[in-house]
């Protein structure tokens, strides 16, 4: 057999085209090198042929030297131009190692030319937006049946407290509690002196520097404490908590579990949801500390307040009222959140890589605008019971 | 009917490995390893799992960096060449890995079509028509155009994958566990595959493959990764061959079937 491409002909030598007419019949006569990249000019050309009052197509192949799936594309489709058009086709003097080439794209090849989605038009906006609410109350209505379990799956722990799994409870502690803390530590500690330092600025213009320690303490224990505690444990543990559950969906971890009778809930969103629900409110209590510690070190350098009468200060702002409360209250509820987020779009994996990557991206974004639109409900709330 | 190996006439070497050293991990997987394929030619690589016949064949296309030999492909050393002219060497091949690597986010179309719109000046109309071709000639019906990779079965990503590795017209085609998942009948259809469309194209084809019906029905000559070296033969001689593990290799129930099947 002779080889299609045994010839090692420069890659851009040229593809020659004649045609012409002898009465009712057309030649074609392709010569030279028909591969992609020489073959393409011809195109239009052959696209164009006009096949009124043609009764016989030739199409003469003598003189190619070779030829591959564009070349031979051009001329079939010439030929079947021409059959449409109500002419007869003949290929003539085709080289042997070209035959079946030509016989596979004869017989393979007849689908139309292919169809891309329309993504722009009016139709498809509609059926895009369609899609989006019909998934948007999907997920609606799959969270709130994902709450339920998690809300059966609790009172039957709570009622046999032995089927609490206590290692893996302690081992996620561990990850969510333990191994945040420097990272919170150390972002509460910036963010008292940020705040410290924007305060006493402000307020050295009325005089009245030392309300920089009311500013500080209220708003760290009211607010900053608790929901930049929440925003970074989303960030931390809520994307890995649907990382680690994901990838388990990828691997048919979740369904091995099944079939082995421990249902996924209880062996893996249960010890995550505690374990976050324990450790938020000591997060929150740690970064308030870490907090103000930083604040009153940047009242000391920068306002020059000793250390009792920051103190002092301090205990007059926040005193015995419910300012520390009110955040360390909101810190539970965050943490489920979170943890019902994350574990449930790790549940949502689909068996594919890509999808976990997604998943964990929309669980962090989800999880933090829930948190911020509870804190501004626990807001409202507060203001009208007036703590 | 297929012909006899030697009575079939190859063209020149298009590949051609000499003394290949490479490590992975710091471990020595292929170790002065020697190797030539002849144009037309369907060469199928076997070896136990950690041989490194995935190895080998990432070496060739260039993924991977070997650190002792040459590897010389359509004329070109691989090792040494630039960006540009690696880049245009990669034009004369295609690959189809192991679950057809398709870009999940593009339909099959428009996967098919990535190598043109960066390698070629066709128009969209052109593009279209060849796409068309190619979904023909891999197989799969014109309807699956316009689906993603997710919407396909295994089969049929294996199927859009060789369309797309086709999409340039290769001269030679790479295959990593060609009919691996598949079930016996898409895999001795996708054997079918291959072998018609090495004819059709004169493709060169080197394979990494399990599968004993595959190497019996597609293969021309079967490279067997051993101490990190290879021998290759036809199915026929290296049945005789004495090294152990090829004996059990062919000689295995498997094996046997697919001897007495041919």
């Amino acid at each position: 057999m002779a080889a299609l491409q045994e010839v090692d002909l420069p890659r851009n030598a040229a593809a020659r085209l004649q045609t012409g007419r002898r009465g009712d019949t057309m030649a074609v006569q392709a010569a030279g090198v028909w591969v992609l990249g020489s073959a393409e000019p011809h195109d239009l050309t052959l696209r164009n042929l006009n096949y009124t009052g043609v009764a016989t197509l030739e199409i003469d192949c003598g003189g190619l030297d070779r030829l591959d799936t564009t070349g031979a594309w051009l001329l079939m489709r010439t030929r079947r131009m021409a059959e449409m058009a109500g002419a007869k086709a003949v290929w003539l003097d085709v080289p042997d190692a070209f035959k079946p080439l030509i016989t596979t794209i004869d017989q393979d090849c007849h689908g139309p030319p292919v169809a891309h989605p329309d993504d722009h038009s009016l139709s498809a906006f509609l059926e895009r937006l369609g899609r989006a609410q019909m998934h948007f109350f999907g997920q609606a209505v799959s969270l709130l049946g994902f709450l339920g379990m998690v809300a059966t799956k609790a009172t039957a722990t709570i009622l046999h407290p032995r089927r609490l799994r206590i290692p893996a409870l302690v081992r996620q502690l561990e990850e969510v509690g333990l191994n945040a803390m420097p990272i919170v530590g150390l972002l509460s500690f910036l963010l008292g002196i940020v705040f410290a330092f924007q305060g006493a600025d402000q307020l050295r213009r009325f005089g009245a520097e030392i309300f920089t320690v009311n500013l500080l303490g209220i708003s760290i224990l009211r607010e900053i404490g608790a929901i930049m505690t929440a925003i970074i444990v989303a960030g931390r543990s809520g994307s890995s908590f649907t990382a680690q559950i994901g990838t388990m969906k990828v691997n048919e971890e979740i369904d091995a579990l099944y079939t082995l009778g421990m249902n996924p809930v209880e062996v893996l969103v249960l010890p995550r949801m505690l374990a976050l629900v324990i450790a938020l409110p000591l997060l929150t209590v740690f970064a308030n500390v870490m907090g103000i510690f930083g604040g009153g070190l940047m009242s000391y350098f920068d306002l020059g307040i000793t250390v009792p009468a920051f103190l002092r200060q301090l205990q007059g702002a926040v005193g015995t009222g419910w300012t520390f409360w009110v955040g360390i209250i909101k810190a539970p509820i965050f943490a489920f959140l979170i943890a019902t987020v994350g574990c449930y779009e790790g549940l949502q994996v689909e068996r594919n890589a890509a999808s976990v990557g997604m998943l964990t991206t929309r669980s962090v974004v989800e999880s933090i605008f829930l948190v911020i639109v509870a804190d501004a409900i626990f807001s409202v709330l507060f203001s009208l019971l007036g703590v | 009917m297929r012909l006899a190996p030697d009575a079939r006439t190859f063209g020149p070497p298009v590949i051609k490995v000499e003394g290949l050293v490479t490590r992975v991990g710091g471990r020595i997987l292929h170790d002065g390893l020697d190797l030539e394929l002849r144009r037309g030619e369907v060469v199928g690589v076997v070896g136990g799992s950690g041989t490194g016949k995935s190895v080998l064949l990432r070496t060739i296309i260039g993924l991977n960096r070997h650190v002792g030999g040459r590897i010389e492909v359509l004329g070109q050393d691989v090792g040494k060449l630039g960006d540009r002219a690696l880049r245009k060497l990669q034009t004369r091949w295609g690959v189809l890995f192991q679950d057809g690597a398709l870009f999940s986010a593009q339909t099959v179309a428009q996967n098919i079509q990535v190598p043109m719109r960066e390698h070629t000046d066709l128009t969209p109309r052109l593009m279209d028509e060849l796409a068309a071709v190619k979904l023909g000639m891999a197989g799969l019906p014109p309807d699956a155009a316009t689906k993603f990779p997710s919407e396909l079965s295994g089969g049929m990503r294996k199927r859009a994958g060789l369309a797309r590795a086709l999409s340039l017209d290769p001269e030679i085609l790479f295959l990593d566990e060609p009919t691996a998942g598949l079930d016996p009948i898409s895999a001795a259809q996708f054997d079918m595959l291959v072998r018609d469309l090495q004819k059709s194209l004169n493709l060169t084809v080197f394979m990494v493959t399990h599968d004993i019906d595959t190497l019996r029905a597609t293969t021309d000559r079967i490279a067997v990764l051993i101490d990190k070296k290879i021998r290759i033969g036809t199915f026929d001689t290296l049945v005789h061959d004495p090294h152990p593990w090829i004996q059990q290799y062919f000689s295995g129930v498997r094996g046997r079937a697919a001897l007495a099947a041919s």
